[in-house]
């Protein structure tokens, strides 16, 4: 029970980090990107590849995070300057693309059966137990550290740039904010985030195949965000970590009725995600903590 | 040279296919502005409406493709009333993410009912037609033929009914044709229920042409919005050539890629059209 529960702490850990890098994008930036199980993809395949080509883990944790920041630009960076709806389509076809890569390029990734054996520090020298402890604490840390981050750059001038950009990027192109820069910047950040969320999953699980970057991991972690408040990196974490506990709950819940097949359990257990998704839009679209816009300061006479 | 017209043949073929959601997806973001992911729960439940009065009551393909006209088009209608149009005051992109979690929820009813197998129509098997050492499917080109019809009838509809003309007056200029009194909400619920009826009838075209499952209409999502882009977002003779043109350009990189990367050529010509032509082929809209 104790192993399950660190286990679904360290997952909402990884989700958490995922929340962080969409809320970035989109809260922040106004950016969609329903490819989001794409980067979280890349970044383990990278650093899977990486190590397993005799890199040490934190190299590959760099280099995870370069290739998300690589991807992330050569993505967005053609389509930004139009509507933002493009970009929607365009990083949904891209989080595709990314699964069709690691299931048919058998030579890099060993296609549907995925890469085994990836290096998972401390797993020999603490023992299971100690090694779910520590990754359990060492994962949340993380998360700590850049929800921290990003609130700072969140309420500095980056972020309120960012904020002008979402609004309204005409009027900050005429203050003379860099749109498209602050857009990349955004993409960029947004994107290493995630590749970091899926190196961080492939060494404690130390097994991914393309199964694990299903586009609907992107949903739950749309479903996080508005959970928890668009626009707030504190909401994107309490999203993340209460959607796992959301999946897990209709796990026994879902078992617990009588006389329907594992098919269907499967299939209510997403239905109840989409529901949920549709739920908390319709009743709290902007979540548990909203957005925090500070009043504009009075103007004396 | 028979490789490049065996391609060419095919491309058309499936192209058709594609074109009939395709038409579906870019005339509810004419009226209603936003893309609706949800188009791939239409086609699936239009897919399984039809192979239902198929196998059950033994209709042919013209009887399966209405009933799956009727049932995606009243699905469309429910979600959108029901569950989408609430939200439009918070902007397109909001909507259109609700429109992914409706699309999972109608896979999910689906998958429920059904389970994940593949099921096939129960149509007489005819051999293929060989022309000049090409092959051509029977069924494909029934398909195309059906195909055709369903997107000339759509035509039909815009150009000659007062619907129609109230439909093109409000994707042309919504204030102007508030202001001739056309009731938008009216006209948008029109729209969703062609859109989506189309999406269904697509389903059944992909059904008749291979298999049916509650993914069938995820699969051909990223394929419906490329040709919509291609041909120009909003552009329904724009959505019928992107299709077409879609299908020509799957079958010829089949040739020098492997097939298992038929989805990714949606994916590049989304890219490049959007790089070098973002108005699409036909579009008249740029950013």
């Amino acid at each position: 029970m104790l192993s399950y529960l660190l286990f679904s702490i360290t997952i909402g850990g990884v989700y958490a980090l995922l929340a962080l890098a969409l809320n970035l994008a989109w809260g922040s930036a106004g950016l969609v990107n329903l490819g989001l199980a794409g980067f979280f993809g890349i970044g383990a395949y990278a650093t899977a590849l990486a190590t397993g080509a005799g890199l040490p883990v934190a190299l590959g944790l760099g280099i995870a995070m370069l290739a998300g920041v690589l991807a992330g630009l050569m993505v967005t960076g053609m389509t930004l300057r139009l509507r933002d709806d493009y970009l929607a389509i365009v990083t949904l076809g891209f989080g595709e693309v990314v699964r069709l890569v690691a299931l048919n390029e058998r030579w890099l990734t060993n296609g549907a059966d995925g890469l085994s054996g990836i290096a998972a520090p401390g797993k020999a020298a603490l023992g299971t137990a100690g090694f779910n402890w520590a990754w359990c604490i060492g994962v949340s840390l993380v998360v700590l550290l850049v929800a921290l981050l990003l609130r700072r750059l969140d309420a500095g001038p980056f972020g309120r740039a960012l904020r002008a950009v979402r609004e309204d990027q005409e009027l900050a192109a005429f203050a003379g904010k860099p749109v498209l820069r602050l857009k990349l910047q955004a993409v960029a950040l947004s994107a290493a985030i995630a590749a970091l969320a899926g190196a961080l999953y492939a060494h404690y699980q130390s097994y991914i195949s393309p199964d694990h970057f299903q586009p609907l991991i992107t949903i739950y972690i749309f479903l996080a965000v508005t959970a928890g408040g668009l626009g707030r990196p504190l909401g994107a974490v309490l999203g993340a970590y209460a959607v796992v506990a959301f999946l897990e709950g209709t796990r026994f819940l879902a078992a617990e009725v009588p006389g329907i097949e594992p098919v269907q359990v499967a299939a209510l257990r997403e239905a109840l995600v989409g529901l949920s998704l549709l739920l908390v839009l319709h009743l709290r679209p902007r979540g548990v903590l909203p957005e925090r816009i500070p009043a504009a300061p009075k103007v004396s006479a | 040279m028979e490789a490049l017209l065996q391609a060419l043949v095919n491309g058309l073929l499936s192209g058709s296919l594609i074109a009939v959601p395709a038409v579906g997806f870019t005339a509810i973001f004419a009226i209603l502005r936003y893309p609706s992911f949800a188009i791939a729960g239409y086609v699936s439940v239009g897919a399984f409406a039809g192979w239902w009065v198929n196998t059950r009551f033994g209709f042919g393909a013209p009887l399966a493709l209405l009933a799956a006209f009727v049932a995606g088009g009243l699905t469309g209608l429910v979600c959108e009333q029901g569950l989408l149009r609430r939200l439009m005051p918070s902007g397109a992109l909001t909507v259109a993410i609700a429109s992914i979690a409706v699309n999972l929820v109608l896979e999910n009813v689906l998958r429920f009912f059904f389970g994940n197998d593949l099921r096939g129509f129960d149509l007489p098997i005819r051999p293929d037609l060989i022309l000049g050492g090409i092959f051509i499917g029977v069924q494909q080109l029934w398909n195309l033929l059906l195909a055709v019809v369903v997107v000339g009838a759509v035509f039909g509809f815009l150009m000659f009914t007062r619907f129609g003309r109230a439909m093109r007056a409000v994707a042309d200029n919504p204030d102007l044709a508030r202001l001739k009194g056309i009731d938008p909400a009216r006209i948008a619920a029109i729209a969703v229920m062609l859109g989506a009826g189309l999406a269904g009838a697509g389903g059944v075209l992909l059904g008749l042409d291979t298999s049916i499952d509650p993914m069938t209409g995820y699969r051909v999502l990223l394929s419906v919005f490329a040709a919509a882009v291609l041909g120009g977002l909003g552009s329904i003779p724009g959505a019928v050539v992107g299709a077409l043109a879609l299908g020509l350009a799957e079958e010829l990189s089949l040739l020098v890629v492997p097939a298992t990367y038929r989805t990714a050529v949606g994916f590049v010509a989304i890219l490049l059209i959007l790089t070098f032509r973002p108005r699409g082929l036909l579009g008249e809209r740029a950013a």
